[in-house]
């Protein structure tokens, strides 16, 4: 029914899809699998209009389409309930369905009898009951989701596209909403569904699609494969040797932080983790597992359910991270752009920002000369390319917004550092600097949390791994376990498995 | 020697023209000297020494309170209670001195123990309240209109000490006190704005709020203090207000708050905070000051005057978008 063929797509001279094929039958669950980067979003991006392939073909039932925007996907057949909902919390159920495209009665006025009835139709259809008169930010996540369908329903999509429905149900909810997805497929609507739950994709799915950065790996029926031959077909066999070799904590590294219990929601795992002097801790797992959360809990900038943290074997409560600062722990956060630099500031000042102690004259002002040199300092210290210290953030590669960003920290006198996807969207060479000045740190018997989802790269840096799976750690993996087979199983699958 | 010689050359290219193009202030210099003329050419009077004082006294008022609002702006929020702190803050003064007979220094204390008090709760309401700046201050300027009509029943307190006047309508040589007072206070700002630290946390919350802190500056902190500040120059600027007035007027100021934002946004001070100089807000206060003083010189009709200046604030605004 549905066919993408060869699907190429590059942002610049960056190509994030090199031929991808994605073949969907009517009346069938087709899940599309990959790591987080591995080109599923964008693809179904393509799919729906939002973004344009560079070259190769969509065709639905034999005839091809080129989709310029996300409406004409839409006028084609294909609806897509996204990971983010597009509903507005304040309308009802109807209401958002029909939004932008109201029944009129005959004179101008909203047709509400017609719309009401029209979705009582659409909810039968699916065999779900749903409030309709209620706002939706009353509803509870499933329901919101089953709106979503209904919409895309309502829209006459014969195609449609689930984006990770599940992460955010309860183990009721998706049984729900599994139910409807049969139905769907009975009456042979084409469903796409992505999912990081391998168990998931055995339950609902008939075949299945595996992308890797970007690549086609296969496709094949649910019933002629297992966990462990997806799991090897979405981590691949990858070569890496760009990183600077593991020295490892000293045996007798003592722990520098501890994070004895932490709980992010209420009713959630509650886990805990040790880090040692001179150790890389990676944090792995999936987006949205609860890495960052984590990180954020430790120093006060995240409400969780339960946080308990020794420092130095002291138990510390940060209301905020410049409380954490002054214990010498720091964050380096995902979002350069958004929770890193002050896009209005040169580098000097994003630099000296947190740290005026240093050069103050008479207590009160600032020792501009000091203040100078410290960051030409750091500057070098880091090996920042730019003009100068007064050149505009903005101007900046963004492996050098990050040196920018790692010289802020090595201005203090830190102890522990927290690299939340330390390099994300940075070249190659950058990345090495920036692993070899990560290695520098733990060297001086300082210690580094690193949260990334690049597999390679907790592997080639972390000294040991602890694996986040829906909202805690599902294990922590050492030395030789270190691999990406361990830990994308306890970052897909069931939390009650444990390192062998 | 070659190579010192091309740094100095740099340095020295630097204050050019180019640069003073390039600066935030150009827009408003460009406004402030185009403004002036048109008002000489309309008005003969209008460059003589003693209008430009009488210009600049006018001003005063309005840009001691454009100090505090350039603060708070510069955090990416607003202050809306200036006007009504500023008249509950003269009006407590005054009925300290003339009600309860208390010497003229504890009557000026209270005044200023006002403005700062609004201020920290002001402060403390967005900061650790988490609300929103716009709707904690509206609620202060009712609460603080309120107090000052019930305090003094809603007439004028009038009595004060004859001293009191100096700092209204003194004069230091020719340079009229509230004057020298203004500048006094920029200067004090601009040294707080670039010379300390608080001042670059003002700015950094501004431009991004959540990297501010995450890199641990202690911005509830500095957003407490900006309010703060904001509630001390609204008792400044009462200060000189009784003065001139002789009196504790409950019902003055209003609509101040909305002449201080325009100063500060006339300056070049990006609304969302972030960018923007304390020069930038006392040439944009006294943009605002020429306005007034060169349409009243020439006779306009004063509802007109409004109208007229209404449509220059958004015409500064729309030629300057571009940062």
């Amino acid at each position: 029914m549905l066919q993408l063929t060869g699907i190429k797509k590059s942002f610049g001279n960056i190509q994030v899809l090199h031929g991808v094929d994605l073949d969907v039958k009517a009346g069938e669950v087709h899940a599309l699998l990959g790591e987080n980067g591995a080109g599923k979003s964008t693809l179904m991006k393509i799919l729906t209009g939002i973004l344009q392939a560079t070259s190769g073909r969509i065709t639905i039932d034999g005839r091809e389409h080129r989709f310029a925007n996300y409406d004409e996907a839409i006028a084609a057949g294909i609806g897509i309930v996204f990971q983010e909902f597009s509903l507005i919390p304040y309308l009802t159920a109807v209401e958002n369905m029909f939004l932008a495209r109201e029944m009129r009665s005959g004179l101008g006025l909203l047709d509400r009898k017609a719309m009401q009835a029209r979705a009582r139709e659409i909810f039968a259809r699916l065999e779900v009951d749903v409030p309709l008169d209620v706002p939706i930010a009353r509803l509870s996540v499933a329901e919101q989701q089953f709106v979503e369908i209904a919409k895309a329903l309502s829209l006459e999509a014969r195609i449609l596209v689930l984006d990770e429905p599940t992460a955010t149900l309860t183990p009721t909810e998706v049984a729900h909403l599994f139910k409807v997805m049969r139905e769907l497929r009975k009456q042979g609507v084409a469903l796409v569904f992505i999912s990081h739950h391998l168990e998931e994709i055995f339950e609902i799915c008939d075949r299945i699609t595996v992308l890797r950065d970007g690549e086609f790996v296969g496709s094949c029926m649910v019933s002629d494969t297992d966990t462990d031959r997806l799991v090897e077909m979405m981590v691949g066999r990858r070569i890496e040797n760009s990183f600077p070799p593991k020295s490892g904590p000293r045996p007798d590294a003592r722990v520098m932080l501890e994070c004895e219990e932490i709980q992010l929601r209420k009713g959630g795992p509650v886990s805990g983790f040790e880090l040692r002097e001179g150790e890389i801790l990676g944090f792995a797992g999936l987006v949205g597992s609860g890495r960052t959360e984590t990180a954020l809990a430790m120093l006060g900038a995240y409400p969780a359910a339960r946080c308990k943290v020794l420092v130095d074997g002291e138990e510390t409560r940060f209301k905020e991270p410049a409380e954490a600062l002054a214990h010498g722990i720091g964050l380096l956060p995902e979002s350069r752009k958004e929770q890193g630099l002050i896009t209005s500031f040169p580098i000097l000042q994003n630099i000296s920002l947190n740290n005026y102690g240093k050069y103050r004259r008479r207590h009160w002002f600032i020792d501009l000369r000091k203040e100078r040199a410290c960051t030409e300092a750091a500057m070098e210290q880091v090996r920042v390319k730019a003009q100068g210290p007064l050149a505009r953030i903005d101007t900046l590669s963004g492996g050098n917004q990050q040196k920018v960003v790692i010289a802020r920290w090595l201005n203090h006198q830190m102890k522990v550092l927290i690299f939340d996807e330390p390099t994300r969207g940075i070249d190659v060479g950058a990345k090495a600097e920036i692993y070899q000045l990560m290695r520098d740190f733990t060297a001086q018997g300082c210690a580094i949390i690193m949260i990334s989802s690049e597999l390679p790269e907790v592997i080639g840096m972390s000294d040991r791994v602890c694996v986040f799976n829906s909202g805690g750690i599902a294990a922590t993996v050492e030395g030789e376990a270190i691999t990406s087979e361990e830990i994308m199983t306890h970052a897909t699958t069931g939390r009650d498995r444990h390192v062998a | 020697m070659s190579h010192n010689a091309t740094i100095t050359e740099t340095k020295q290219g630097g204050i050019g023209l180019g640069r003073i193009l390039h600066s935030p202030l150009a827009l408003p210099l460009i406004g402030l000297i185009v403004v002036s003329l048109l008002m000489g050419f309309a008005s003969e009077n209008f460059f003589s020494v003693s209008n430009i004082m009488n210009v600049l006294r006018q001003v005063s008022i309005i840009g001691i309170l454009a100090v505090g609002m350039t603060f708070v702006i510069l955090t990416g929020g607003i202050d809306l209670s200036v006007g009504a702190v500023m008249a509950l803050s003269g009006t407590i003064t005054a009925g300290m001195m003339v009600n309860m007979g208390l010497p003229g220094a504890i009557g000026l204390l209270a005044g200023l123990g006002v403005g700062l008090g609004l201020g920290l709760f002001n402060g403390f309401m967005v900061a650790w309240g988490r609300m929103p700046a716009i709707i904690v201050t509206l609620a202060t300027m009712g609460i603080a209109r309120g107090f000052g009509l019930l305090y003094s029943g809603g007439y004028p307190i009038s009595g004060i000490p004859s001293w009191v006047s100096w700092f209204g309508i003194g004069r230091v040589g020719i340079v009229p006190v509230p004057v020298i007072a203004m500048v006094v206070i920029y200067a004090l700002a601009w040294v707080l704005l670039q010379r300390t630290a608080f001042g670059r946390h003002v700015y950094a919350i501004g431009g991004n709020e959540l990297a501010a802190k995450l890199s641990g500056v202690k911005t509830r902190r500095v957003k407490l203090a900006v309010y703060a500040l904001s509630g001390l120059t609204s008792s400044f600027a009462a200060i000189v207000l009784t003065g001139r007035l002789m009196s504790g007027q409950p019902n003055a100021g209003v609509g101040f708050e909305l002449d201080a934002i325009a100063a500060v946004v006339l300056g070049g001070t990006a609304i969302a905070g972030g960018r923007g100089l304390i020069l930038g807000t006392l040439i944009g206060a006294i943009l605002l000051g020429i306005l007034n003083n060169g349409l009243n010189l020439m006779g306009i009709n004063p509802y007109m005057q409004d109208v007229i200046k209404g449509l220059i604030i958004l015409l500064a605004i729309y030629i300057g978008r571009e940062w």
